[in-house]
Formats: structure tokens, sequence, C-alpha cells
């Protein structure tokens, strides 16, 4: 991979609770080029919000980073402090979460909430940081930059805030941004529109985005690579018409199998049965032994499968969709 | 086959205004939501048909009033030849209704968490006085859980199986029809695979007919044989799924298809749709597409176009053609 932007390696995040050490993310490596959108998939409880919170140093306590590096741009930022982590964040990484009416201030009009990011990160006089939200807000297409942004975020639909939150999450012009869902909350239409514009100004600026979704159709159109997790581990990962066309991992081959666009034609789509195991009851070795078709001893003994050309898994390739 | 729902004219209006006395300082006129706008449309027998639409397109309020939740303001909703809102038989309309069911959206909002999963299942039938017993085993077994699982609480199972306790419930009285409101929207891909199944196995044995509301056009090509796109409270189009699918007629239907993701989509570069949905206080005059449509004319802004039948599909639009 050319001019590496992340490099997650390793990662575990735990959890620490009274009935024990509970690990959503577990031993996960990845990393992300410049200008390349990485799309996470995977069920709820996988583990891929909190994989994105790691890397931009939002996990909630007691959850916490237990092992493993993540270094940007060459730098290590996984043991940084809190104050040098809050000038990482919005600088160099942007994030994007699924609620664009909880992720703005609804007390501040927009203007007011991009002004302080510009200044606080770029350190430009005031007129300077409005002439530049401006500048971005017309970059995320919204009609009237000028007029609008003295508005409430209350005053604009679901898809123009989420516009708001894209231009808040680039207006410092970071490497990488995080995108956890964008999309999710939104009508078809607007997602399309959503999705292009993402798209567009990361090619166009270089940014390196992790798209976080768990829709396989978003992904497909969206990202250049795909890395699926299961249970707090990677199931696979490599170039996105690979890993959809031919998956390696059976869970990713039960996971198209059972997404009904890509399975037409069927009467019955197929179905993995059982679901996700809970943090608390991942079982030995392969996490998906339980529901897998191809699963023996090997699979339910430690040690678990290890990453072999993009799957972890012992049979690579053996299950079809 | 027979109709077993007919809609005509079916027109839902909510009043929106301020409390009267904003709207005496404020000097402000009273405000309507036309929710559902003159939809007239049939269901028939042991069918699926979905009612696809963004949000807003007033696909609930219809099921809402298809099961009996709402009244209309106008037009009428008629089960089996039964209106259910004009039709002064009570025992009519009351044996119309035990063949109506309905499944939501939320598993977690929609099951009594202080109730044990037997009662929650029995309660269609116990609330007419029918016979229960064994009633909420059987139907566990018919949809994937165990019979012991009747003394259990909802909180002790995930989403998919609760959604599998509200299947059983809905089937509990014997319906015919069973309205589901985005059933899978609340759950992950490989669980909606799992319940979508299950709801294609239970028509079959049941002969039943759903009304399939819902938002995931890869769902409705899945499940649907007969497909109602609605936009602002008005059905633009309906047609056959493969007859839609393959040739979309109505401009919002061809730019709904375009904008949903495709799987096999790999870096497609879309043109993505211009606008937004308009306010439903104040639709668009004529035709409520022509803001967001490439092929509008002037007629389509005066005039509201009338369903008209090209090929096998109804298409609400002037400019359309077979």
């Amino acid at each position: 991979m050319t001019d590496t932007l992340l490099t997650v390696d390793d990662l575990c995040v735990e959890i620490p609770t009274r009935r024990g050490i509970l690990k959503p993310v577990d031993h996960v490596s990845l990393t992300i080029a410049r200008g390349e959108i990485l799309g996470v998939v995977g069920e709820s409880g996988a583990g891929k919000s909190m994989t994105g919170n790691a890397v931009i140093g939002l996990l909630d306590p007691p959850a916490h980073i237990s092992g493993g590096q993540i270094h940007l741009n060459g730098r290590r930022i996984d043991n940084l402090s809190r104050d040098k982590m809050r000038r990482v964040r919005g600088k160099e990484i942007g994030m994007v979460f699924q609620d664009p009416l909880t992720s703005l201030n609804p007390l501040l009009p927009i203007g007011d909430q991009l002004t302080e990011t510009i200044t606080e990160h770029l350190g430009v006089t005031q007129a300077e940081a409005r002439k530049r939200a401006i500048a971005a807000l017309e970059e995320v297409g919204i009609p009237a930059a000028k007029s609008r942004i003295d508005s409430y975020p209350h005053e604009f639909s679901g898809g123009m805030r989420q516009r708001v939150v894209i231009a808040l999450a680039l207006c410092a012009e970071p490497d990488l941004v995080i995108a956890d869902e964008p999309t999710t909350a939104l009508d078809v239409s607007v997602q399309a529109q959503i999705i292009s514009l993402l798209k567009r100004l990361c090619r166009e600026r270089g940014t390196g985005v992790m798209l976080v979704t768990h829709d396989m159709g978003v992904i497909a159109e969206a990202s250049d690579r795909v890395a699926v997790m299961y249970a707090g581990r990677l199931a696979e990962i490599g170039p996105v018409r690979q890993v959809l066309t031919e998956p390696q991992h059976p869970y990713t081959a039960g996971l198209m199998g059972s997404t009904p666009g890509a399975s037409l034609g069927r009467k019955r789509l197929n179905q993995i049965p059982g679901t996700m195991p809970g943090l608390s009851a991942v079982p030995d070795g392969c996490a998906y032994n339980p529901r897998c078709p191809r699963a023996e001893a090997k699979c339910r003994a430690e040690p678990r499968p290890p990453m072999t050309n993009g799957a972890a898994c012992w049979f690579p390739g053996e299950v079809k969709i | 086959m027979s109709v077993i729902v007919r809609i005509t004219g079916l027109t839902r209006i909510f009043d929106v205004s301020k409390p009267w006395l904003n709207r005496l300082l404020e000097r402000r006129p009273k405000a309507f939501l036309k929710a559902v706008s003159d939809v007239s449309l049939e269901i028939e027998e042991r069918s699926v048909y979905a009612l696809v639409g963004e949000s807003g397109s007033g696909k609930s309020t219809i099921g809402n009033m298809v099961v009996g939740l709402l009244a209309p303001s106008e037009g009428s909703v008629e089960i089996n030849g039964v209106d259910l809102y004009r039709e002064k038989d009570e025992a009519k309309v009351d044996k119309v209704r035990s063949d109506i069911q309905m499944i939501f959206q939320s598993p977690y909002a929609s099951l009594n968490p202080r109730w044990k999963v037997r009662n929650i299942i029995a309660e269609p039938v116990a609330a007419r006085g029918g016979d229960t017993k064994g009633l909420a085993e059987k139907l566990l077994e018919q949809v994937g859980l165990s019979p012991a699982d009747a003394d259990k609480f909802p909180h002790e199972f995930s989403g998919g199986q609760r959604q599998r306790i509200c299947i059983a419930r809905a089937l509990a009285s014997n319906p015919k029809l069973i309205v589901c409101d985005e059933p899978t929207s609340a759950l992950d891909v490989s669980v909606q695979a799992q319940v979508l199944n299950l709801m294609s196995d239970l028509q079959e044995d049941l002969g039943l007919t759903y009304l399939f509301i819902t938002h995931d056009l890869t769902v409705v090509q899945h499940m649907a044989d007969t497909v109602g796109v609605l936009y602002l409270g008005r059905l633009v189009e309906e047609a056959p799924r493969d007859e839609l699918f393959e040739k979309p007629r109505h401009p919002y239907t061809q730019m709904l298809f375009e904008a949903a993701p495709r799987i096999d989509a790999f870096g497609r570069e879309v043109d993505p749709p211009k606008g937004e949905i308009p306010d439903p206080i104040n639709p668009p005059s004529g035709c409520a597409f022509h803001p967001r449509c490439p092929f509008a004319i002037d007629r389509c802004k005066t005039e509201r176009p009338e369903m008209r039948k090209l090929g096998k599909a109804r298409v609400a639009c002037h400019v359309a053609e077979a």
C-alpha cells in the first residue's frame, strides 16, 4: 500500500465489568491510505464503531485501549495525553456521526460551531474563519451559504444537517475522516447525495475515510477496500469487489447470502443460523464456529485462525455465497 | 383471486396548527398536513403488496388506516367488502377486525416488558374470550422458538427473536391479512434474512396476505408481488414487482431506484438526485414531484396527474409512456 495514512496494529479494547473483561475490539489490524475509503461492516455489536472511536480517542470509560498501536502519518497517537489528543481530533481526524441532530449544538448557530473549530485548529482570525466557514458550507452544497451560516441546526432538514456535520468534520482539513453510519438516519435519495459528496471531497483532498456502516450496498458503492468484523474481530479484509463477490471467510459469504439484493431471484434468502454471540460469551477458537457450516474440531480449539490472504479462517474460500 | 383489501380515494388530514392562543397572537391560520391524499388500490388475497416511499410519504398512515388505528378523513377502506368506518353492523366489523393483525417496526417497543411471552401471544385470542390453552406453545414452535420460551419475559430475547414473538402474536387470531410496518428495519441483515424467510414460509403455509410497508427496496424486490410507490402522500406508481423493477415508469420511481445503493455497483458514480422532499404542509401545486422532476412540463405545475393504466402498471404522471 502506497502512502499509508493510518495504521492500526493489533488493537485491543477492553471494558472491565463485574462479570469479567469484555473485548469489543480484539486484535484488529488495518491500514488506510491517503485518499482511500475503507468500509468497515458488521452487524450490531461487531465492534465497528468501537474501532472508530478508539482511533479518534473517544472511548467512553471504562472502555480503554489495552493493547496494540495506532499510527497516524507515522506518529503514534494511541498513547497521547488528553490534551494532545484534543489537538489531533478535529485537525488531523474529523468525525461524522450517525445522527446529525445530536452532533450539532442546538443552541449555537452553525456558523459559530464552524468558526470555533477553524480558529481553534488553524489559528486564523475570526473574519478569516467566517470566510472559510462559508466556503466550507458552499463546498458541501448548502444553498445560499452566506445567509444560512447564522441559522440554527433545527432550521435545516436532516440531509442538510448531515452536510453541515460533514463541513464541520472537514473544515480544519483533516487527513482522516471517520464516518460512523453517516447515512443510516437518512432517506435513500438524500443518502445518495451524502455518499457522493463524501466520495468527491475525499478524492479532491486526498483524505482517507473510515466508513463504518452495516449497509452492504453503501459499502459496495463507496469504498475501495472493506473490512468485515465479527464479534470484535476482523473476519476478512480486502479490495471491495473481491471481498463481496468472492468472499474467503464463511461469515462474509453468509452475510452476502442473507442480503436481499445480492441473492436476487432466489425464493429464499440464505440465512445464517443463530445470532452473533454476546461479548461475554465469545466461543473458543474462531468466534464464528457455532454458526459456520464448515466448522470442525480445529475451529473450536484455540488458537484462533490467523489472518491468511485477508481472511481469518482455517478453510478460506470453501464456503460459497 | 379475490380482492381482500379495497382502498378508494383514501385521504387523511392531520391538524398541525399551533395552539389557539399562538394563532391569535401571531395571526396565523390553521395548518393542515395531508399525510395521505386520494390513494386508491386493491390488494389480492394471498399476495404481498408492498408500499414503498421515503419518510413522510404516508406509508405508515395508510397501514394504520387499514388496521383501523386511524380513521380516514375521506375515502374508504374495505376489507372483504366491509367498510371498517361506515359499516353499522357491529358484528360484521368485529368479524373483519379479527382477520387483521399488525407487526410493528420496533420489537423492543411493541412487547409489554412486564408480561410473560405466553400472555403476550395469547392476548389477541384472550381479549375475545377464546380458548388459549397451549396456543402460545404451538405458535412459538411455528415461528422457530422453543415452547419453553412461553414462560420467559421479552427482555430475555434478542431483537430477531422478539420479532418472531411479534409474528407469533399476530398469528394467534388466525388472521387473513397482516400489515407489516417496517418489520425488519431494526434488525441486522443475517437476522433480517431469518425473519423474511419465516414470513414467506408462513404466508405459503397459512395463505396469508401481507401489506408490507418499507423503505428498503431490496426487501421489496425480494418479498413483494405488487408494489405501490408513494410520494408525499400520493400513490405515484403501482405495478407487479418484476414489471416495476424492470421498467419503472414514473420519474420519481426511476430516481428512487437510481439512488438506492446497489450491492453489485462497485465504485458506481451516481448523479445524485436533486433537492429534497418538499414541505407536506404546503405541497407543490399540480404534480407534487414537479420541482424535482427532470421531465416536468408546464401542465405538471398546474394539473394533478390522474392514475393512468400503462401496460401492467398504473402511473400518475402526465409524461410517462407505456
